[in-house]
């Protein structure tokens, strides 16, 4: 029983059979890449996992608890963050308010109290350290560029440290010395955290360089699994890619 | 900087207090800035549900129409008189106008954003004809009439001055507050991207619910006051959608989401709209003048009148930052050459 | 019965004038993302327009809409480049805000030019009625509905069979895939927004036959029309065609059988009926747009 699990899930978008009976299976722990060509189903795959869009049929297990409908912030409340490929943060508030969206608080009272008290800014301030924008806290987030703003999204996720972390595509059009950054980033919080990650990623190096554990799908269903240099000589992959 | 301010908002403040006194037989102008302070009290209340979260409720006559008959209706039941008395119902009204919008804000807020607001002016018209139709309590189209204060005329505006501007204050505080809390931080980001909010954890249905009937006590108590002032309510002037239009243009005018637009959103419509429909109203070019205005404001100044000159500030303020570095640049420069030609 | 019969007949009618006002409305919300408040006034325009070729060239009022049309198809164009197309940062708010304020212009000038009394648009043939189902119905009302079908009809034909209504369509559909695949979105904006305006002077030539009008009367109609959109799903040709029919029968069956006092309410009650069930309207698409 591994820590995520997905059960032969399906979803159909009208007459498009996004995931077609797909399992997938993550260990705790370690970092896995999920690739394959544009339409495959990765992003639906996320959608479902994460409570976006529901299931037509197959499970969605989560150390252990079945997670299959549930919602999206109650998918983030047990552990399980993601990020989007079209990021998603607040554009007219500053970096440091975005943070604070993310830092729950309890009770009433606690709502109309300061929204940054000292405790919470300092959390918020670590992290967006971690991840390197701290110059950037009282910007605007529309001011940011494109992979800034991932960053952003990587540091919202990380309020309230997750156990599992899905990552749509974190390198995509961000500039290549970015792309190492978040290659260390999420090494560093694996082996010095135990976060799991599951990356979506079309950019190969990044992904064989960085996972342990490979997924490929292809037209809604998973067709190949492995260690890296294993899933990169299975045949049925290269066709996949070379077909579709 | 920070002291030039506060100092400036006291002097602001001091003048506003001693306003009516100062200008006390002039009746005319005393009224108009009745109205003026009503409807920004009316403007700021709605902007911390329609300003903050970004849905925008072009009905929220309704709670002003439902604060006013609460006001005539229970001053009649209750045989109140003329005089001081009839103020402590406001709170009254407040919670009429609240206890309506708790049930009414949970229908409208299942549609989407511009569906919401049309939404806002449908129910905001059910209850104008209810007002009409239910003749055994409202009285219908004859109106409802208000006790008569015995005080004389040079003072007579006095207490309604400063109930409105008391409660104009609060109005401002609350705004001000939630503006700095988690909740309000809460309510910007459901403007900014709700599902993510949500998604975060946000509880966006309970959020906007709460600000929505927050925002319909300050309207409620707007017409409670106003009704009183008057004299006399009828449905339409009272669920009225020029009353809509009114409070959702001030907030736009002065801008959205911010503490000082409803302020100057008020004192530039109320005095403009009544200067011109006594000066042009008879032609109908009153309407022509005013739409004209308006649309410069919108085409010139989407934001509004108070962010864009915010923009303007910083933009200024940046470049002269800018220009400081660069002339501490340039100096630092010519210091290290100095330096080096020192050495040689 | 016989009431209900007459409700139903009459409302048919007058269903299908308010389907011509909001057909106008919810194309231009599809394709131009506003709310165009000011269409309210426009028909009252359209109106006022038949009525002072009627005084002054003694023009009929149904002739009229051959000058009527096309000279509001041109003022919508106007109205569009000068305006709308400036509108960026929060679109749709701000557009109702400038098509108010562009309402508030227009009715001014109405009211000065033609004072705030009401009138009537008048034809030779407009007091003989036609015996339907046992009772009369005006003459007037028939070649108004018929106008509304005719009209109706030839926007369906367009948006449906020709080019430029597949490119219409698809500027709809996602802004950015129509231009990208090389329609010239700012134009068929341009057009559509004209013939959103035209179409609202056609009504207001079937509305000013079957009822007297002032300037103030805009307030009414944009109300009544944006329920009807909204009821219809904004966006929707043939939403908005069901939600005039099914709102304006309801009403006038109510008002004859019951009260016409209570027909408006009804109107609201029943959107906020809608709403609770099915609050993206009866043909609207759930979940936004995405561009």
């Amino acid at each position: 029983m591994s820590f995520l699990e997905v059960r032969t899930v399906s979803k159909a978008f009208g007459g498009i059979r996004a995931l077609d009976a797909c399992s997938l299976s993550v260990e705790q722990g370690s970092i896995t890449g999920l690739i394959g060509p544009n339409g495959s189903g990765k992003t639906t795959l996320f959608n479902v996992i994460t409570g976006y869009e529901r299931v037509d049929a197959g499970e969605i297990r989560f150390d252990g608890r079945a997670i299959t409908d549930a919602k999206p912030d109650k998918v983030f409340a047990l552990g399980i963050g993601r990020t989007f490929q079209l990021t998603r943060v607040f554009p007219r508030l500053t970096v440091l308010e975005n943070m604070h969206i993310a830092i729950p608080r309890k009770g009433i009272r606690g709502l109309l109290k300061h929204w940054g008290p000292l405790q919470e800014q300092r959390q918020a301030l670590d992290l967006l350290d971690l991840v390197g924008l701290t110059t950037l806290k009282d910007e605007p987030a529309s001011n940011l560029s494109y992979g800034q703003k991932k960053l952003l999204e990587f540091a919202l996720i990380l309020v309230v440290q997750p156990q599992v972390i899905l990552l749509d595509e974190p390198a995509g059009g961000v500039n290549p010395t970015m792309v190492n950054q978040m290659a260390g980033l999420i090494r560093t919080l694996n082996e010095q955290k135990g976060i799991t990650f599951l990356v979506v990623e079309h950019n190969m190096e990044f992904v064989m360089g960085l996972c342990h554990m490979v997924n490929v799908m292809h037209r809604g269903t998973t067709i190949a699994k492995g260690a890296p240099d294993l899933v990169r000589k299975n045949p049925a992959v290269l066709e996949a890619y070379l077909g579709a | 900087m920070k002291a030039l301010r506060t100092l400036g908002l006291l002097a602001l403040l001091a003048l506003v207090l001693v306003f009516p006194v100062l200008l006390s037989p002039n009746n005319a102008v005393t009224d108009m800035a009745i109205f003026t302070l009503i409807y920004a009290m009316a403007a700021t209340g709605w902007n911390i549900f329609s300003g903050y979260t970004g849905y925008i409720s072009i009905g929220h006559a309704v709670y002003f129409g439902l604060g006013a008959y609460t006001m005539a209706l229970a001053c009649q039941h209750w045989n109140f008189p003329g005089g001081y008395l009839p103020f402590l119902l406001l709170p009254l009204a407040a919670l009429v106008a609240g206890v309506f919008a708790i049930p009414l804000g949970f229908l409208a807020l299942r549609v989407r954003r511009y569906a919401f607001a049309v939404t806002t002016i449908a129910l905001m018209f059910i209850f104008q004809l209810l007002a009409y139709n239910l003749r055994g309590i409202t009285n219908g189209s004859n109106g409802v009439f208000l006790p008569q204060p015995p005080w004389s005329a040079d003072v007579f505006d006095l207490p309604f001055y400063y109930v409105t501007l008391a409660l104009l204050l609060v109005s401002l505080g609350l705004s001000w507050r939630v503006r700095h809390s988690k909740y309000g931080l809460g309510l910007l980001a459901i403007r900014d991207d709700e599902d993510r909010a949500f998604g975060l954890g946000v509880k966006t249905g309970s959020y906007k619910l709460v600000a929505y009937v927050v925002s319909a006590l300050f309207a409620g108590m707007a017409g409670a006051i106003f009704a009183y002032f008057i004299g006399i309510i009828y449905p339409q002037f009272t669920f009225d959608p020029i009353v809509d239009v009114n409070i959702t243009t001030i907030a736009f005018l002065g801008g959205l989401g911010t503490l000082a637009g409803p302020l100057v959103g008020a004192v530039l419509v109320v005095p403009l709209q009544q200067y011109l429909t006594v000066e042009f109203g008879g032609e109908s070019l009153n309407l022509v003048l005013f739409g004209a205005f308006l649309l410069v404001i919108f085409l010139v100044l989407p934001r509004g009148i108070v962010p864009s000159l915010q923009g303007k500030w910083s933009a200024w303020k940046a470049t002269r930052a800018k220009a400081v570095r660069l002339s501490s640049a340039a100096s630092k420069e010519q210091a290290v050459l100095a330096e080096r030609r020192e050495r040689l | 019965m016989s009431l209900i019969i007459e409700g139903v007949v009459l409302g048919i009618m007058t269903g299908g004038i308010y389907a011509l006002m909001a057909s106008g409305l919810t194309l231009i919300f599809g394709v131009l993302e506003i709310i165009n408040v000011a269409q309210g006034i426009l028909v009252v325009l359209g109106a006022y327009f038949s009525f002072w070729l009627g005084q002054h060239f003694h023009i009929d009022l149904f002739l009229g809409l051959l000058i009527i049309m096309p000279a509001m198809f041109g003022l919508g164009v106007l109205l569009e480049w000068a305006f709308i197309r400036r509108l960026r940062w929060d679109r749709i708010t701000l557009s109702i805000l400038v098509t108010y304020a562009i309402a508030l212009i227009i009715e001014g000038v109405l009211g000065f030019v033609f004072t705030t009394n009401f009138q009537e648009l008048h034809a030779w043939y407009i007091d003989a009625a036609v015996p339907i189902f046992g009772f009369f119905v005006n003459d007037v009302y028939i070649i108004a509905f018929i106008l509304s079908v005719v009209l109706l009809g030839a926007l369906y034909l367009l948006v449906y069979r020709t080019s430029f209504g597949r490119r219409l369509r698809a500027s709809m559909q996602n802004r950015t895939a129509a231009s990208l695949v090389g329609i010239d979105v700012p134009r068929v904006q341009a057009i559509t927004f004209g013939i959103g305006v035209s179409l609202a002077g056609a009504g207001g030539v079937a509305f000013g036959a079957t009822n007297a009008f002032n300037p103030a009367s805009s307030y009414d109609l944009i109300y009544r029309l944006l329920v009807i959109i909204i009821l219809g799903g904004m966006g929707s040709l043939s939403g908005s065609l069901v939600a005039s029919l099914v709102l304006v029968i309801i009403g006038d069956v109510v008002a004859l059988v019951w009260s016409p006092v209570w027909s408006s309410t009804v109107f609201f009650v029943l959107l906020v009926a809608l709403l609770l069930f099915r609050p993206q309207g009866l043909f609207g698409r759930m979940g936004g747009r995405k561009q």
